[in-house]
């Protein structure tokens, strides 16, 4: 009898019918929220790499005191308006992805391979109350040993001096390049130089900075057993500070000011 | 004689009938996720729920499913309570599910739930049903609660985040162990707790499939090279 045709196919059907509801009614409904974390997520850590997150106030008001901006990586300017994008919900990452929206970057300036650069990006501005520039928070990725490290880096209003660093996705090996999330190594990157007579000099060393080096303010720590995983990273900074990168936009905002 | 059953049901799987010690069940995920104890913790949660009400679901309608297709209606079953609890935890613990990634998803193909489903909630009532699939959720946890102790503690100095032993790279004195931190080392604890178990539970021995003639030895490589 439970064998039937009729009777396999009426279960199977009102098996689905039932599982497809109850699957969307808890996707549809905890859409909303999700996003909301989604969004968060990010935010955290862009505060924790400008140093003004807390952890009792709500996240949206405290990244009120950011100014996200669009920036153009050849002409260094920054700018509000970019084709009706929400800034706010503008992902340069999704956007490096669309072939419409980025460039492939020649293999020889790729230095921290990632393939394509969105011609538009978005970095963050932090001002304290006299409207005058404290800090600026650029987005920076790169491959390690295993993938793509994701992250934040806060330059202080001298533009040439770090101060914070945080990576939101990163595929490393737990205990050796993971290691990238150590609040004790990324406090080594404070005050810390990335220009050195308009080169960049900033990098990653292999073993502990010698203190009486005249270098040492341009060199952090490596990461011991994550050879690669640091290199990627000097990689990274090389890249993003670079003609390529954020230098023209760095340049200009020291010139205006 | 209703509650000696339940008790039965509720307790062998913890040591006697484990299901990742006895039948070798659903490691994958204990390698995977036991790097972190609060991890774990909401891994093993997500595993028990999903195996109970799978294990509740399908015994209210055992007497419906056809034979036929019956593994594909648990399967069903089990997909839909899955994704249920991972839009959950994307909605309430942003955090954890962004570092249990992929298994929960993976949930799915554990052969925990699958194998309860079919050797146990086809057969019996609902609600013993439910505390069988309980009970095999907790002996689950047991094993990955106590790797994840192990490794996390030795391999990262601290449990739930909390620092344990000040690891050297902190200015502390304890080198953490390397190994406990790559997802293999689970493969050594289980297997050293397996052992465990069966030297003080002798029946769970496995009776060897085929004997090793004794006096079978291997050839001798240099005595032929001389006969060649």
């Amino acid at each position: 009898m439970n064998d039937s045709i009729i009777k396999t196919l009426v279960v199977s059907f009102m098996v689905c019918l039932f599982c497809s509801l109850i699957v969307s009614y808890a996707a549809v409904s905890l859409r909303e929220t999700q996003n909301i974390n989604k969004l968060n997520d990010q935010r955290i850590k862009i505060l924790k790499t400008a140093s003004i997150y807390k952890a009792n106030i709500p996240i949206e008001e405290q990244f009120l005191k950011l100014t996200p901006k669009f920036v153009n990586f050849s002409s260094g300017e920054l700018f509000d308006e970019y084709e009706g994008f929400d800034i706010d919900m503008y992902d340069p990452v999704y956007f490096s992805k669309q072939p419409k929206y980025s460039t492939p970057i020649p293999s020889k300036e790729d230095i921290a391979v990632i393939k394509n650069k969105e011609n538009i990006g978005k970095i963050y501005l932090l001002k304290n109350q006299n409207n005058q520039l404290e800090k600026i928070i650029l987005p920076i990725r790169g491959y390690g040993l295993w993938g793509i490290l994701f992250g934040y880096i806060a330059i202080d209003s001298d533009l040439n001096t770090v101060r914070g660093l945080e990576f939101y996705a990163h595929k490393e090996t737990p205990g050796l390049g993971a290691e990238v999330d150590n609040p004790k190594w990324k406090a080594l990157w404070d005050g810390k130089k990335i220009y050195k007579d308009e080169q960049i000099q900033l990098k990653v060393i292999k073993g502990k900075v010698d203190p009486s080096n005249i270098l040492a303010e341009y060199q952090v720590d490596g990461l011991s057993g994550a050879t690669l995983t640091s290199r990627g990273v000097t990689n990274m900074i090389s890249f993003w500070f670079s003609d390529s990168g954020y230098k023209e936009t760095l340049m200009r905002l020291k010139y205006d000011g | 004689m209703m509650g000696k059953r339940y008790k039965q049901v509720l307790f062998r799987p913890l040591i006697e009938e484990n299901p990742i010690t006895l039948q070798i069940l659903g490691i994958c995920s204990a390698l995977a996720v036991t790097s972190n104890l609060s991890v774990t913790l909401i891994m093993c949660l997500a595993l028990t729920a999903v195996v109970s009400f799978s294990n509740l679901f399908i015994s209210i309608i055992r007497k419906h499913i056809p034979n036929s297709v019956r593994i594909i209606i648990q399967m069903t079953i089990i997909a839909s309570l899955v994704i249920v609890v991972d839009e959950l935890l994307k909605a309430y613990d942003y955090e954890t599910s962004k570092k249990l990634t992929v298994f929960v998803g993976l949930i799915i193909t554990n052969c925990i739930v699958m194998g309860r489903a079919e050797t146990f909630a086809m057969k019996e009532k609902p609600l013993i049903s439910f505390v069988d699939g309980l009970a095999n959720g907790l002996g689950y946890s047991l094993i990955l609660i106590t790797v994840a102790i192990v490794r996390e503690l030795f391999g990262y100095g601290t449990l739930m985040g909390y620092e344990l032993l000040p690891l050297i790279s902190n200015g502390g004195w304890y080198q953490p162990n390397n190994l406990l931190v790559l997802p293999p080392s689970s493969f050594i604890l289980i297997g050293l707790m397996i052992w465990a178990i069966r030297t003080y539970k002798k029946d769970q021995i496995e009776v060897n499939d085929f004997n090793v003639s004794p006096h079978t030895t291997a050839p001798d490589l240099n005595k032929r090279e001389l006969n060649v």
